[in-house]
C-alpha cells in the first residue's frame, strides 16, 4: 500500500539530507522546496526540455520525472556543486563565460549538468558528437552555436590540464 | 577634462551576470521562497467558447489545506476589464471594437484556458488537487476558429455584444496604388499564409506578492519585461498608489515579447489575493499552461499584390489582411501594425495600399513575440520581389538592389503611422554593402555556376536563399538612468528596464565604464526594481539597448563631470587638468597624483560643514532618453539547404547573416542576440505550429508535439556586421534583438524553391511554416 509519506535521505553536493515527503513529490521540486536547491530548474515539468537534468550517481537525469521517494540512498549532484572548492567557476562554467553559451542562464544549469556527464564519457568530442550530446535539452535563447564552441573549448582545457 | 576614449565600448566583454547564472545563484521568480507563502492553481476552461451556469466549490473547500476559493463574484472592483495596454492608433478611418479580459470569468468563456476560478493552498500540489473538483456547468457554445470563416455571415460571434467578428479595420495608404497598377508592365498577384507560433521562453511566466500589514505596502516578484508597467497597472487595477507597490524582476528566463504587460488575469489576481489574505502568495505557471494562458503570435492570410515596370522597378505594392487575433485585443494593433508597416521592406515603394482586418476568434490571446508581426510583412515583400524576377527573368539580387533606397535617401520618409504612434521614417541605412558583402561570404557566383550545377548532376537537391529585411527598433517612450558612485568606488547604475538574457548587465558597464574610467567588472547594473528606479517602460521591441543605453550614457557623462570637479578641487588644479583613470581622478601631467573615486563619493557626502547652495551631495546623476522616434536596423541572410526529396527533410548546410545595427557596443552579444532569433526563426519556418481543431482545442500543447528546434536543427552561423550609426541617438546605436527571427522563413522559402526547382513545376512556396508533410503535399499535388 502507499504509505502517505516516506523518509528520504540523499546526498546531495556531498552533504547528507533527511527530509520526511509525500509520495508524490518530484525529485526537481524536493531539490527545490526542500532543499532550498533553487539552481535546478523547471521548464516543462514533461521530460523535454532538460532545464532539471541533475546527476545522480554520476548520471544525467530528468529531475522532474522522477519521485523524491525513488531518490533514497541516491548520491545528487546539482548546479550548485559544479564549482571547484574554493568557489571558482571549474572549466566548463568558465568555457560557458568565455563563449558567451547563455543569454537569459534558465536552461544553463541543464546544460551543465548533462555536459558534465557527457565529457566524463567522451572527454574528446567532435563538433558532431557535442551538436547530438546536447540535442535532448533545449535552449531558446542561444541557438546553440556559442554552446557547442564552449562544450569544445572546456573539452580541449580539460585535456590540456590532464 | 580629459576625453573620453571608448576602451570598452565596442568590444567583446565577457558577462557580468555569468557567475551567478553559472552556479546556480541567480534569482527567478520561481525560486522567491517566503514565510507564510500560500500558492495558487487555476481552474480554466477545457471549452474554446461556453456559457458558464455556476460553479460549485463545495467540495474542494472540504479538501485539506485550502485557504481560499476565488470566483469572479468575489473580485469587486478587480472584476471589471481590464484596460488597454496599447490604444489604438490615429490613423484616419480606423475601426477598433476593443474587448478586454476580465481576470476571472463569470458568465462566458472565449478560449480554451481562460481563467474560471484560483484556489489558494498550502502547497501547489494541495491547490491543483482542489482544482480537480471544482465543478463548473459549462454550456458549450458554438466557435469561430478559421480565420476566415470567422468574417463570414454565419459565423458564430466570438463577443455577443458585437454584430460581427471584426476587431479592428485599418487602411494605410500613400501614394495611388490603382494609378501606379494600370501603368504597369506586370502586376503579380499572390495569396501568403503565415503562422507564427509561440515564444516559449524555457521559464515560464510566474509572480509571487506579498502584502506586508506593517509597512502597508505591496511586493510583487514578476518574471516580466516591464516592472514600471506592472507597478502602473496593478496600481489601477487595485485602486492604490504607484509609490506602495515594489514590482521587482529578478533574472528572467527569456521573454521574447510575451512577458510585457498584458493584465494578464494571474498578475492581476495574485498580487490581490495576497493582499486580500494578508500573506505571500506565489504562482508559477507550468508548461501546460503556457500553451493556453500565456500571448501567443499566429496567422496572417495576405492577398498582395506588386506592380512593376520592364526593369523590374516597383510602382506600388497593394496588401489586403487578415490577422487572427485571438478572443481580446489588450495590445491593441501593434502587431499587425507592424505588418503592415514591414511590407515595405527596404524598397522604395513610391505607391502602397494596404487594408488590415483584425478578426475576434476563440482562441488564446495574441500579442507581439520576437519579430511581433514583422516577418509576416517580410514575407510578403519578399516572396513577391522572388516571384517578380522570375517574371521578369531577373537575378534575385539585381532585382532588389534596383529598388533598394538608396544611400543618401534617409532620413526616408514611409508616409504611415508606425507602432510608436509616428510617422514610419527610416533614420539611416546602406543596404548594397550589405548585399555585396552577403554576395561575397556565401560565395553566391560560384555557388549558382559551379556547385549548384555540379550537385544537381549528382541528384542532390541544393538550393540558396537570398533575402533582404529591415527592421524598426528603438522606440520610445524613455527610459532613464541614475548613477552613483559608492564609497566602495563602485560604479552603481539603476534603470528601470527588465532584463531577459540581453547581457544589459555588461553592455551597459560597458558604455559607463568608458566615461568613468573603471573597467566594467566595477560597474553594478541595477534592473527591474521599481523602488530602485521609479520611472521606465520595459525590454521590447528591440530598445533596450538604444534607449536605455543612451540614458545611461548621458547619466555617465553627467557623473563623469561631478567626479572631474570633485576631484580637482581635492587635488587643487583645473578640471583641465584631470582625468578618470584607474577608478580614480588623476592628474594628467603626473598620474601618480589621484584621488579614488571612492573619496570622492565620501567626500562629496559630507557629515559637517555643508554642501554647496545648488548643488546636490554625492557623484550622482539621473538622466532620461526617449528618442523622438524609433531606428531601423537592416541586413541581409543567406541560406543553403539540402532537401531529401524523399522524406522532405530540410537540412541547412550553411547560414550567413550580414546584419547592421548601428554602432555595436558588444559584437558577442549581438552575434548571440542574432544567433538566437535566426534558432527562433527556424521553428516558425519548419517546425513550429499550433494545432487547433474545429473546437479550439490545442492538438500539440506539450514540449513533445509542439517542436522547438534543438542543436540538431539549428545550424553554424557566419555573422557579419556592418555599422551605419543611427541618428535618432548619441551612441548610434540600433536595436538588434528580434532581428535575427525577421527574414527566416522568407529566406528559407527562396532556398527550398530553388532546391527542388520548384517554380519550373508550377509550384511556390507562399504559406509558412513549411514541414516535410507540407512539402510533400505540395509537391504531390
Ligand atoms: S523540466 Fe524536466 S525536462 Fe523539462
Ligand atoms: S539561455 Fe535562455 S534558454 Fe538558454
Amino acid at each position: 500500500m502507499l504509505k502517505e509519506f516516506y523518509t528520504v535521505t540523499t546526498v546531495v553536493n556531498g552533504q547528507s539530507y533527511k527530509r520526511v515527503i509525500e509520495p508524490r513529490m518530484s525529485l526537481c521540486d524536493f531539490l527545490r522546496d526542500e532543499l532550498d536547491l533553487t539552481g535546478t530548474h523547471v521548464g516543462c515539468e514533461h521530460g523535454v526540455c532538460g532545464a532539471c537534468t541533475i546527476l545522480v550517481d554520476g548520471l544525467p537525469v530528468r529531475s522532474c520525472l522522477m519521485l523524491a521517494p525513488h531518490a533514497d540512498g541516491a548520491d545528487i549532484q546539482t548546479i550548485e556543486g559544479l564549482a571547484n572548492e574554493d568557489g571558482e567557476l571549474n572549466v566548463l562554467q568558465w568555457a560557458f563565460r568565455e563563449k558567451h553559451a547563455l543569454q537569459c542562464g534558465f536552461c544553463t544549469p541543464g546544460f551543465l549538468t548533462t555536459i558534465t556527464a557527457f565529457l566524463a564519457e567522451n572527454p574528446n568530442p567532435d563538433r558532431e558528437e557535442v551538436r547530438e550530446a546536447l540535442s535532448g535539452n533545449t535552449c531558446r535563447c542561444t541557438g546553440y552555436q556559442h554552446i557547442i564552441d564552449a562544450v569544445l573549448l572546456a573539452a580541449e582545457t580539460m585535456r590540456a590540464d590532464k | 577634462m580629459g576625453k573620453k576614449t571608448n576602451r570598452y565600448f565596442g568590444t567583446r566583454q565577457r558577462r557580468n551576470e555569468d557567475p551567478a547564472l553559472l552556479t546556480g545563484r541567480g534569482l527567478f521568480v520561481a525560486d522567491v521562497h517566503l514565510s507564510n507563502m500560500r500558492h495558487a492553481a487555476f481552474v480554466r476552461s477545457p471549452f474554446a467558447s461556453a456559457k458558464i451556469n455556476g460553479i460549485d466549490t463545495s467540495a474542494a473547500k472540504k479538501l485539506p489545506g485550502i485557504v481560499a476559493i476565488i470566483t469572479a463574484e468575489d473580485l469587486g472592483e478587480l472584476g471589471r476589464p481590464t484596460p488597454l495596454v496599447v490604444p489604438p492608433p490615429p490613423i484616419e478611418g480606423l475601426e477598433f471594437n476593443q474587448q478586454t479580459q476580465v481576470p476571472l470569468a463569470s458568465k462566458r468563456v472565449r478560449y480554451v484556458g481562460e481563467p474560471v476560478a484560483m484556489v489558494i493552498a498550502e502547497t501547489r500540489y494541495l491547490a491543483e488537487d482542489a482544482t480537480d473538483v471544482i465543478e463548473v456547468d459549462f454550456e458549450e457554445l458554438p466557435t469561430a476558429i478559421d480565420l476566415e470563416k470567422s468574417l463570414h455571415d454565419d459565423a458564430f460571434i466570438v463577443h455577443e455584444d458585437m454584430s460581427s467578428n471584426v476587431a479592428a479595420r485599418a487602411r494605410q495608404f500613400k501614394g495611388d496604388y490603382a494609378k501606379a497598377a494600370k501603368a504597369a508592365h506586370t502586376v503579380i498577384k499572390r495569396r501568403f499564409t503565415y503562422e507564427h507560433g509561440m515564444a516559449h521562453p524555457m521559464e515560464t511566466r510566474g509572480i509571487v506578492a506579498q502584502w506586508d500589514d506593517r509597512v502597508n505596502r505591496l511586493f510583487v516578484w514578476a518574471a516580466t519585461q516591464g516592472p514600471s508597467l506592472l507597478r502602473g497597472a496593478l496600481a489601477g487595477m487595485m485602486g492604490m498608489n504607484e509609490g506602495d507597490i515594489r514590482v521587482i524582476a529578478p533574472f528572467v528566463g527569456g521573454g521574447f515579447g510575451v512577458k510585457v504587460l498584458y493584465y494578464y488575469p494571474e498578475e492581476m489576481l495574485i498580487p490581490w489575493v495576497a493582499k486580500r489574505l494578508g500573506c505571500a502568495v506565489k504562482w508559477i505557471e507550468d508548461r501546460g499552461e503556457h500553451f493556453v494562458a500565456t500571448v501567443q503570435e499566429r496567422g496572417q492570410i495576405h492577398d498582395a499584390e506588386i506592380a512593376l515596370d520592364k526593369n523590374g522597378m516597383i510602382l506600388g505594392v497593394k496588401d489586403t489582411f487578415l490577422h487572427d487575433n485571438g478572443a481580446y485585443n489588450p495590445y491593441g494593433l501593434t502587431v499587425p501594425l507592424n505588418s503592415q508597416c514591414s511590407v515595405l521592406g527596404n524598397y522604395v515603394i513610391p505607391n502602397y495600399d494596404s487594408t488590415m482586418t483584425c478578426v475576434y476568434t476563440n482562441k488564446p490571446i495574441v500579442g507581439p513575440f520576437r519579430g511581433a508581426g514583422r516577418q509576416h510583412g517580410i514575407f510578403v515583400i519578399e516572396r513577391l520581389m522572388d516571384i517578380a524576377a522570375r517574371e521578369l527573368g531577373l537575378d534575385r539580387n539585381e532585382i532588389r538592389r534596383r529598388n533598394y533606397i538608396p544611400h543618401d535617401a534617409f532620413p526616408f520618409n514611409n508616409e504611415l503611422i508606425f507602432q510608436d504612434f509616428t510617422v514610419l521614417t527610416y533614420d539611416t541605412g546602406n543596404y548594397e554593402p550589405a548585399l555585396d558583402r552577403m554576395l561575397e561570404v556565401i560565395d553566391y557566383k560560384k555557388f549558382i555556376e559551379d556547385e549548384q550545377p555540379n550537385l544537381k548532376a549528382e541528384g542532390r537537391h541544393v538550393g540558396i536563399g537570398i533575402v533582404s529585411y529591415m527592421e524598426g527598433t528603438g522606440i520610445g517612450p524613455y527610459e532613464g538612468a541614475k548613477i552613483q558612485v559608492q564609497s566602495t568606488g563602485r560604479v552603481r547604475v539603476v534603470t528601470g528596464i527588465g532584463t531577459q538574457g540581453q547581457s544589459h548587465f555588461t553592455s551597459f558597464a560597458q558604455i559607463v565604464a568608458d566615461h568613468m574610467g573603471v573597467t566594467p567588472e566595477e560597474v553594478d547594473i541595477i534592473t527591474g526594481d521599481t523602488d530602485q528606479f521609479y520611472w521606465g517602460a520595459g525590454t521590447f521591441a528591440s530598445r533596450g539597448a538604444v534607449v536605455a543605453g543612451n540614458a545611461i550614457n548621458e547619466a555617465a557623462e553627467a557623473v563623469a563631470k561631478i567626479a572631474l570637479e570633485k576631484g580637482a578641487e581635492h587635488l587643487g588644479c583645473a578640471i583641465n587638468d584631470v582625468a578618470l583613470e584607474d577608478g580614480h581622478v588623476v592628474t594628467i601631467k603626473d598620474t601618480t597624483k589621484r584621488v579614488p573615486l571612492g573619496e570622492l563619493a565620501l567626500l562629496a557626502n559630507p557629515m559637517r560643514g555643508a554642501v554647496k547652495p545648488g548643488t546636490e551631495p554625492g557623484l550622482e546623476a539621473t538622466r532620461f532618453f526617449g528618442p523622438e522616434r524609433g531606428t531601423t536596423a537592416n541586413g541581409v541572410h543567406g541560406v543553403i539547404v539540402e532537401v531529401d526529396p524523399e522524406t522532405m527533410f530540410v537540412n541547412i548546410l550553411k547560414y550567413f547573416i550580414v546584419h547592421d545595427c548601428g554602432v555595436i557596443i558588444n559584437p558577442m552579444v549581438v552575434d548571440g542576440q542574432i544567433h538566437g532569433g535566426v534558432a527562433q526563426g527556424i521553428g516558425n519556418a519548419f517546425y513550429e505550429k499550433i494545432e487547433f481543431s474545429e473546437s479550439g482545442q490545442i492538438q500539440n500543447a506539450t514540449l513533445a508535439d509542439y517542436l522547438l528546434p534543438t542543436s540538431m536543427e539549428v545550424p553554424d552561423m557566419d555573422v557579419e556586421h556592418i555599422e551605419t550609426p543611427s541618428a535618432t541617438n548619441r551612441l548610434g546605436i540600433k536595436g538588434v534583438g528580434e532581428a535575427g527571427a525577421i527574414p527566416v522563413a522568407a529566406a528559407f522559402a527562396q532556398a527550398v524553391e530553388d532546391a527542388l526547382d520548384l517554380p519550373a513545376k508550377g509550384i511556390e512556396l507562399l504559406d509558412i511554416p513549411l514541414s516535410p508533410d507540407a512539402l510533400w503535399i505540395l509537391t504531390q499535388s
